[in-house]
């Protein structure tokens, strides 16, 4: 039997209309984002028109009139002239090297290879093998890196006073935050302690350096540092530095690891106590391991505040990027009106770069470590 | 045999559970005899976590005590053989430098006590100015990471994102040595409304100088102030009661500002404004504000506003939209639902992030040291320190000063934290 055919009915679905043209493209998009009410439109004419006004100068100064080549000061006292890359094209060496003589630079470029070499993989959740390189980053890379850095195995002593510009902008922060973490994880764990004497010195120990500024950390470990050691004893300006900055982070890691502490369940406790582990097995096994992977980005963000902070030590006199690149304006052959403008701006953008990176780090483990757990 | 002690031990409970503590052993040496393994004392002993606790503790309160005391013998020894004398006196001695900014009077006459208050006074001057104008500047920009405006948004995310990342001391240096000391020298400054100038020298503005009588025009203002308050707390009353609003805002502004003009009018305008003049090649009278303050209180505020506008983006992304809808589905209208819903839940959880940037700022002032304002660390820790030698006097109060703002600070938190607390039924 054949199916009747009706006429009205149509045999086959049309075929979907496009939206209306009000809807999609172009236009839509802007009428959505940039002028759905008055106020909105009259909000992005006023920043059109601040933008229009701010960016021109800037662009111009930074690219069109800037100065790309040059021997001296010279070349950028040019009426008008924008940034003076000359100079910093110049300099380049001393920026990251410092004063590191120039037939050893080799070494400081091999600990910069096996520091990204390390660190790669160690930042990539996939991977494998992230115990064996985090023991090889944490124990003997610092051996390896101090004896290329120094010398010594029959490498020439390079004394810590040439060192400079991003070379110890990285030792400053690598020490201090490789120095802070079990430093940190220590205190917070003393903060957590149900032992009164070492919950108390733990509170002490934390508030006390979190209330005071870092500044005063590095006045007194510069000055104040040789007075407690035994007389006679005497030891290296950054090493003081190193230890200031160690301790004083070790104080904020502290609190961003008990903030990882105190999210752990009760229940986490409990099951690790009913299942027969003492203290220190039921922290290292059952506790911690959460702990900090909740806490990595707060970690990483300690991190780049301790990678800021780290420009502080020219205050004392000892000459990272910031440093050097100061340094580098009473340079008579490169004064000119435009040469600290252009040296900040270069120092501002390696720093922006190192800070911007890692927070991008921070808020992808942040996705990547969303286990599903976190309270709604 | 492993004995376990149930709950936590409290300073309290320290002599009671001590005595248990024999009874339990008696019992668990029993019963490890019945079980026939006969431990050893020492072991049952060192095992336990009671008194392991005890022994740890102890060991950890001689390794305190004990560096504590090697810092002080050797420190005393130091400081006798570089024969720097100790103790607190020099505050009363004369200070013999100049300052270029303050705000008590002081000359070089002055006692190193008083260039500590000097000291004090700008750092607390310069903190409580950039707190004020990085929140008002980091609510706009919190505010506009969040607006529908895809422009504004995305300039306000470039904003936030070039100053967060950059070192504050680089930010501080960049507008004192490239930008400030570019500016022209004072004869060929930038001309501004009511003879104020901008020029290498700072900004200088008319200076105010109150006359007699001007004390009245405060008092009444102070008492405006006060009116205001009791104002808003009768009309949140008559309003629980009655239902009725009361224009607060603009009775209060009213009040505020209206009282105090009046009495200055009645007063016959007790206040002379002294202009500044060019005489020479620099200014004589007015106000002027050093390059160094206005370079330190510009990037103090920019980079503090940045992390404020993340705190204030987190805060009110923090309150989930139902809360919104709700209260559009109870026929509040928009503007007053965020006043009233939206904004007080999120301040909730943008006050506490909030005061610890406040206390970043008070911190990071000292950073003016770089730039050359005279701030605590830079009279105190820098010149007085150099002309002393007394390091650990001056580094110890130095540190102390910043400890008790902070402390302060954190003890009115915890207080505001358990007021503002969900308190969950």
């Amino acid at each position: 039997m054949a199916t009747p055919t009706i006429g009205y009915v149509s045999t086959q679905e049309l075929p979907a209309l496009p939206p209306p043209d009000a809807g999609r493209g172009a236009v839509a998009w802007l009428r959505t984002n940039l002028f759905a009410t008055p106020l909105n439109s009259a909000l992005t004419i006023a920043v059109g028109l601040l933008l229009a006004w701010a960016l021109p100068p800037i662009i111009n100064w930074l690219f069109f009139d800037a100065i790309w080549d040059g021997d001296s000061r010279e070349a950028c006292l040019v009426e008008g002239a924008g940034a003076c890359w000359a100079f910093v094209k110049a300099k380049f060496g001393q920026f990251i090297y410092g004063r590191y003589p120039l037939d050893q630079r080799w070494r400081v470029d091999l600990v910069f290879i096996m520091l990204v070499v390390g660190l790669v993989p160690l930042a990539m959740p996939k991977v494998p093998y992230k115990k064996q390189n985090a023991i090889l980053m944490l124990v003997v890379f610092p051996f390896v890196a101090y004896v290329l850095l120094y010398g010594g195995f029959g490498l020439p002593v390079v004394e810590t006073a040439l060192w400079g510009g991003l070379l110890v902008t990285l030792v400053v922060a690598i020490v201090g935050i490789v120095a802070s973490l079990p430093l940190g994880i220590l205190l917070a764990l003393g903060r957590q302690s149900k032992l009164p004497v070492i919950k108390t010195a733990s509170v002490v120990f934390i508030e006390f350096w979190r209330g005071v500024p870092l500044i005063t950390v590095l006045f007194m470990s510069s000055v104040m540092l040789p007075l407690f050691l035994p007389p006679g004893t005497n030891f290296d300006k950054l090493l003081r530095a190193l230890v200031g900055v160690a301790l004083f982070s070790s104080a904020y890691m502290a609190e961003v690891i008990r903030g990882g502490l105190q999210a752990i369940p009760k229940g986490q406790y409990e099951g690790a106590a009913a299942v027969g582990l003492g203290y220190w097995q039921s922290m290292r096994l059952i506790i911690l391991p959460q702990a900090l992977k909740i806490v990595i980005p707060g970690i990483v963000n300690t991190f780049i505040g301790l990678f800021k902070d780290t420009s502080l030590v020219l205050i004392i006199g000892i000459f990272d990027l910031l440093g050097i690149v100061q340094l580098n304006f009473t340079d008579p052959n490169w004064a000119s009106p435009v040469t600290p403008a252009t040296g900040f701006v270069f120092a501002a953008f390696v720093f922006w770069i190192f800070c911007f990176g890692m927070s991008r780090y921070s808020l992808y483990m942040e996705r990547r470590l969303e286990t599903g757990h976190k309270r709604r | 045999m492993r004995h376990c002690r149930p709950g936590t031990v409290r300073d309290t409970e320290l002599l009671l559970s001590t005595s248990l503590r024999k009874v339990s052993m008696a019992i668990q040496n029993d019963a490890g005899k019945a079980g026939g393994r006969s431990g050893p004392g020492l072991s049952a002993f060192i095992y336990d976590p009671f008194y392991r606790g005890l022994i740890f503790q102890a060991l950890i309160a001689l390794a305190v005590i004990w560096t504590g005391y090697e810092i002080v013998v050797n420190t005393i020894a130091n400081l006798q053989r570089a024969n720097i004398a100790s103790g607190f006196g020099f505050l009363g001695q004369r200070a013999g430098f100049d300052v270029s900014q303050s705000l008590i009077p002081f000359t070089n006459d002055s006692t190193y006590g008083r260039a500590f208050f000097v000291g004090l006074t700008n750092t607390l001057l310069v903190a409580a100015l950039a707190i004020f104008f990085s929140t008002l500047l980091g609510f706009i920009v919190g505010i506009a990471r969040l607006s529908p405006n895809w422009l504004l948004r995305k300039v306000a995310m470039v904003y936030v994102e070039i100053f967060r990342n950059i070192p504050l001391l680089l930010q501080l240096l960049f507008w004192y040595k490239a930008v400030l000391a570019l500016l022209p020298q004072p004869r060929q400054g930038i001309e501004l409304p009511f003879n104020s100038s901008l020029s290498n020298r700072g900004l200088i503005v008319p200076r105010f100088i109150p006359e007699n009588g001007f004390a009245i025009v405060f008092a009444v203002f102070v008492a405006a102030i006060v009116g205001a308050v009791l104002l808003a707390r009768w009309a949140k009353q008559r309003q629980m009661a009655t239902g009725q609003q009361f224009p607060t805002i603009i009775a209060s502004l009213g009040i505020i500002i209206g009282l105090p003009v009046l009495a200055f009018l009645v007063m016959g305008t007790p206040m002379t404004v002294e202009y500044p003049e060019l005489r020479g090649f620099n200014f004589v009278g007015g106000v002027a504000m050093k390059p160094e303050f206005m370079a330190l209180l510009l990037g103090l505020s920019i980079y503090t506003a940045s992390f404020i506008a993340e705190i204030v983006r987190a805060g009110i992304q923090a309150v989930s939209y139902g809360q919104t809808e709700a209260a559009a589905a109870l026929g509040i209208r928009p503007g007053i639902a965020t006043r009233l819903v939206v904004i007080p839940q999120a301040m909730r959880v943008v006050i506490p992030p909030l005061t610890s940037q406040f206390l970043n700022v008070t911190k990071n002032s000292s950073l003016g040291v770089a730039i050359g304002y005279p701030d605590l660390v830079a009279v105190f820790s820098g010149t007085v320190l150099n002309q002393t030698g007394q390091a650990v006097e001056v580094i110890m109060i130095t540190m102390l000063v910043y400890l008790t703002i902070s402390l302060t600070t954190s003890l009115f938190m915890n207080w505001f934290n358990s007021r503002m607390r969900l308190v969950e039924r």
